[in-house]
């Protein structure tokens, strides 16, 4: 009974799969070519990286309550109760080394991915992804030990990128709406809340694998 | 086929490997990893689908990024959920609503008999 039920799903899951390739390949070309829209709006934007322009200009609100998610999805890990910290492995003297080599050029990368977002491919999610990394790192590593839960300063640089994107969000209200810079103004307010939100991201990341139970 | 059709499709098969995971695996970290493989699946799809005509779409590239940092958030979150489920019951499944709480308090229960 078990293996029929077992072979049933795995037949109506390939039908699955050949309805949504059909659909796929018989849909009609898009109507409206937002790509266009953004070439043509590049230049009020601030920056000149499209998908920078659109996650943080045009879309700054998806952006906005994007990193509200992370907030949340931490206080319910807080709420939930975090693991007990791991026994530590056994030491290899090569990993702490690699990892002091290893740890500046990342920050370096992180920086320089923060600053590339405005033309290139890059940004402050990227940069903060890269610092999480470093901080996981250091931590596997054994050079640094798990944040206790009760930790102060990751989770003022937590809020502190929040409160600044909402404080610039309030702020730019008097022009009549959220998260709407005035052209001249654009870039600079985009280079001020990426480089906080790489920063609190880049904790909020990390926060989620070094955030352990105190030991009891 | 464009490449970004190819993209697409993959996509679609990514997407139903995954749900495939979601409804048949029993461990909860493969679910856990079945149900990003969907996500993955979802945001291949997006970007495919919006540059099929050759060019890319940066508004669909956005939303995927925005996509990929919330999936790592609710990962993390339901691998802590995942932890605490284990700590509590000490299994790494979910069997039917009930199964293992009963089965925890019928060791309790023998548990207390054992001393008398």
């Amino acid at each position: 009974m078990k293996r029929f039920v077992r072979w049933l799903s795995i037949l109506a899951l390939t039908v699955l799969a050949g309805a949504l390739l059909l659909a796929i390949s018989s849909l009609p070309p898009a109507p409206v070519k937002l790509a266009g829209e953004v070439a043509a709006n590049l230049a009020v934007s601030g920056v000149s990286h499209p998908v920078t322009a659109v996650l943080l200009n045009f879309r700054g609100y998806d952006t906005f309550l994007e990193v509200a998610v992370l907030i949340i999805a931490l206080l319910g890990m807080l709420a939930a109760g975090l693991p007990p910290p791991p026994p530590t492995g056994s030491r290899n003297a090569m990993l702490p080394t690699l990892a002091r080599l290893a740890v500046p050029l990342m920050v370096l990368a992180a920086v320089y991915l923060l600053w590339a977002g405005a033309f290139r491919p890059g940004g402050a999610f990227q940069a903060a992804a890269v610092l999480a990394a470093a901080a996981v790192l250091l931590h596997l590593a054994e050079i640094q030990g798990p944040w206790p839960d009760n930790a102060r300063g990751p989770r003022l640089a937590i809020a502190g990128g929040f409160l600044l994107f909402l404080a610039i969000a309030a702020a730019l209200l008097v022009n009549g709406g959220l998260l709407r810079y005035p052209p001249e103004q654009a870039g600079l307010n985009i280079v001020l809340i990426e480089s906080g939100l790489s920063v609190s991201l880049a904790v909020n990341l990390a926060a989620f694998f070094l955030l352990r139970a105190p030991k009891s | 086929m464009s490449s970004g059709l190819i993209f697409a499709a993959t996509g679609c098969l990514l997407f139903v490997l995954g749900l495939g995971g979601v409804l048949l695996l029993k461990a909860l970290l493969r679910r856990i990893l079945a149900f990003n493989l969907m996500g993955s699946g979802a945001f291949l799809v997006l970007v495919g689908l919006a540059q099929r005509d050759g060019t890319p779409d940066p508004v669909p590239q956005a939303m995927v990024l925005t996509g990929i940092v919330v999936a790592v958030a609710a990962t993390a979150l339901a691998l802590t959920l995942a932890r605490r489920w284990q700590a509590l019951t000490g299994r790494e499944d979910i069997g039917r609503v009930g199964d293992a709480g009963s089965r925890r308090r019928s060791k309790q229960r023998e548990r207390r008999k054992a001393p008398r």
